[in-house]
């Protein structure tokens, strides 16, 4: 018998336990999910967005059920960063694993203002951009689908913000490569993706769309095939760790995403349809590593064979 | 209360009528407790369409048997699959998800149930018939086929139907039963599952009355924990999820269903 397998990988300053993180939005702030799992076994959780002020967010209906995953369109519903400092953050400084936040907005000095002030949170190891929204001084286009937007918004928050610096990436978008490269130049230190995908879904009965915003985000088993290409895409074009996400539901899903290039992934929608999904894909990815004689996960990213 | 992930397994499996199904479940061991208004995330084994949990209240609860049922209407996929099972099976349950009804003593009550929404009263009539209150049960439905399970609820107090073609009890809405359209109210609490418009109307009833009126919504759901927020009623204090909130309301809470004006709040082009 080999020893145990070191699951271990660095992102930039960050020393994840395992890969495997869950996916901001899909995991609320984590004590959802403790009556399931011991939350401090994964690698990181990255909590919901959070923006400069408080946002409703859109009315119900806010999901749509589609084939192998689902559309979404909850708004960023959050009770704004002041919000957060003084009643959320104190209930994740239990945690003993790294604590992520998404912060997303609508305007760049919205991103700051929520990047400093997470700045000075101890227990926040690094900050994930959610660069998919949309920006309302350009007209609602998101800032993730131009390069010069997205490189406003991160050279903006690379200002402000001393730790690691996560941008996320919107799927929805002609080269993602290019966002990508625009970021890394903006001083990004890791790219995640991908966000949600653009969808609609209507109800043939009624003749409506069933979401409330018509159109929304999907997610699940149906995106990973895309997430696949645009992670390796990525990855092989950039220098910095990438992190994978896009319908990841089993270890065999994440060791594809770090074979096309990934440190380490994300699950998202996988989360609702089996709450300890998380902790059974790190115990996978342990099995495969024992399996084909992996010592360190570096032996599996990028690694693809052609 | 801790919510657990159990394989249960499937002890019968009882046709009501063309489009309902009552299902027993058990395990080896101890079910958690449950309060009537709960609810469990049930999944549907090998079925595409059916990606998500689905979300089903808690019919009965026997501590003692350690048994526990669902009722079931078949209305599309997954309830199809679902009423297909057969004794000796398992399936995979998220519970108790959800908060229940708050639960009188000696009080005289009344339940109302329309269509499916019958599910959580039986549980919910059990325990309050234990508390010592004085129940009535108010079964609607378009006509006699509907009307489930009048027997058992005789157990636990009186029980009053309507039917819209008038083929059981009193011909026309719930709403319009005699019970809770004429004359003063007599009861100190009502508590509602049904079709919207029916909870909604048998809200505005108990309002001008001034009595408090709790309903058990069916918002669509993703996670049912509290994680996603996609199963939000807007609420006079803002969103507020159905699936940790929820699913049973004060009416006078939710926004728009008695006097307060409807308010909608802007739309949001972003997805999340
Ligand atoms: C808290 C809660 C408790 C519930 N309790 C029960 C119960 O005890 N017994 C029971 O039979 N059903 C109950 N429901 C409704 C049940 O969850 C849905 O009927 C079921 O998810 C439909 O799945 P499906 O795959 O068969 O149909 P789908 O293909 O998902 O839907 C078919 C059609 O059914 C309707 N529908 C779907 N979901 C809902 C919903 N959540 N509410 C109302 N209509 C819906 C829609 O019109 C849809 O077009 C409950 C729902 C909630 C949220
Ligand atoms: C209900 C829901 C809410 C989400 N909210 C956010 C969010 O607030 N910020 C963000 O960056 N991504 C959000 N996402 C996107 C996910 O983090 C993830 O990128 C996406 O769902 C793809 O991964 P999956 O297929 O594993 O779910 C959300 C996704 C879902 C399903
Ligand atoms: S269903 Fe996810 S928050 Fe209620």
């Amino acid at each position: 018998m080999s020893t145990s397998p070191d699951l271990s990988v660095k992102i930039h300053d960050l020393n994840l336990k395992n890969p495997v993180l869950t996916a901001s939005g899909t995991f609320g702030y984590g004590h959802e999910y403790s009556d399931f799992i011991e939350v401090d076994a994964l690698g990181g959780i990255i909590v919901k967005a959070t923006t400069s002020k408080h946002r409703e967010g859109n009315p119900y209906p806010r999901m749509a059920e589609t084939a192998m995953g689902m559309l979404n369109a909850v708004g960023l519903q959050n009770k704004g960063i002041d919000h957060f400092v003084r009643h959320i953050y104190p209930t994740l400084e239990k945690y003993n694993t790294n604590v992520i936040a998404n912060v997303s907005d609508s305007t760049v000095e919205g991103y700051v203002e929520v990047a400093e002030k997470m700045n000075k949170l101890s227990h926040i190891a690094a900050i994930e951009l959610n660069i998919s929204c949309p920006n309302v001084k350009e007209g609602g286009m998101a800032f993730g689908t131009s390069c010069p937007s997205a490189i406003a918004v991160t050279s903006a928050v690379r200002e402000v913000y001393d730790k690691t610096l996560i941008v996320k990436l919107s799927p929805n978008v002609t080269s993602i490569v290019e966002i990508a490269l625009a970021v890394e130049e903006a001083g990004a230190d890791a790219l995640s993706l991908i966000n949600t995908l653009l969808g609609m879904a209507i109800d043939s009965e009624t003749r409506k769309p069933v979401l409330s915003t018509i159109t929304g985000g999907l997610s699940g088993p149906a995106i990973k095939p895309i997430a696949l290409r645009m992670v390796w895409q990525v990855a092989n074009a950039v220098k910095i760790p990438v992190i994978g996400i896009g319908g990841i539901s089993s270890a065999a899903d994440a060791i594809e995403f770090m074979l096309a290039g990934a440190t380490a992934i994300q699950v998202g929608t996988a989360n609702f349809i089996d709450p300890s999904v998380t902790i059974k894909i790190i115990q996978g990815i342990k099995e495969y590593m024992l399996k084909h004689r992996l010592s360190k996960l570096s032996q599996l990213t990028g690694k693809l064979v052609y | 209360m801790k919510k657990q992930l159990l394989d249960l397994n499937v002890v019968s499996n009882t046709r009501l009528n063309a489009s309902h199904h009552l299902i027993e479940l058990s395990s080896e061991f101890p079910l958690p407790a449950m309060i009537p208004g709960q609810f469990a995330e049930v999944k549907v084994k090998n079925q595409s369409e059916t990606y998500l949990r689905r979300p089903f209240s808690i019919h009965r609860f026997d501590h003692a048997t350690n048994s526990m049922h669902l009722l079931i209407k078949t209305v599309g996929p997954g309830t199809t699959a679902l009423s297909t099972l057969k004794k000796g099976e398992t399936i995979n349950v998220m519970l108790p998800l959800g908060k229940g009804f708050a639960l009188a003593s000696k009080s005289k009550v009344l339940l109302v149930g329309g269509g499916c929404g019958i599910a959580p009263l039986y549980f919910l009539a059990e325990q309050l018939s234990k508390r010592g209150n004085e129940v009535t049960i108010l079964i609607g439905g378009r006509s006699a086929a509907d009307i489930l399970l009048q027997k058992e609820y005789r157990n636990f107090g009186r029980v009053a139907v309507s039917t819209e073609d008038g083929t059981d009890g009193e011909k026309g809405m719930v709403t319009q039963h005699s019970i809770i359209s004429k004359g003063k109210l007599q009861f100190d609490r009502i508590y509602c599952c049904g079709p919207d418009g029916m909870m909604r109307a048998v809200a505005h009833i108990a309002e001008k009355a001034g009595i408090i009126c709790e309903v058990s919504l069916e918002n669509t759901m993703a996670c049912g924990i509290g994680a996603c927020l996609c199963c939000v009623v807007e609420t006079n204090q803002g969103n507020r999820c159905v699936c940790t909130e929820g699913p049973v309301f004060d009416s006078r809470e939710l926004k728009g269903w008695t006097k307060g004006k409807e308010v909608s709040c802007t739309l949001d082009n972003n997805s999340q």
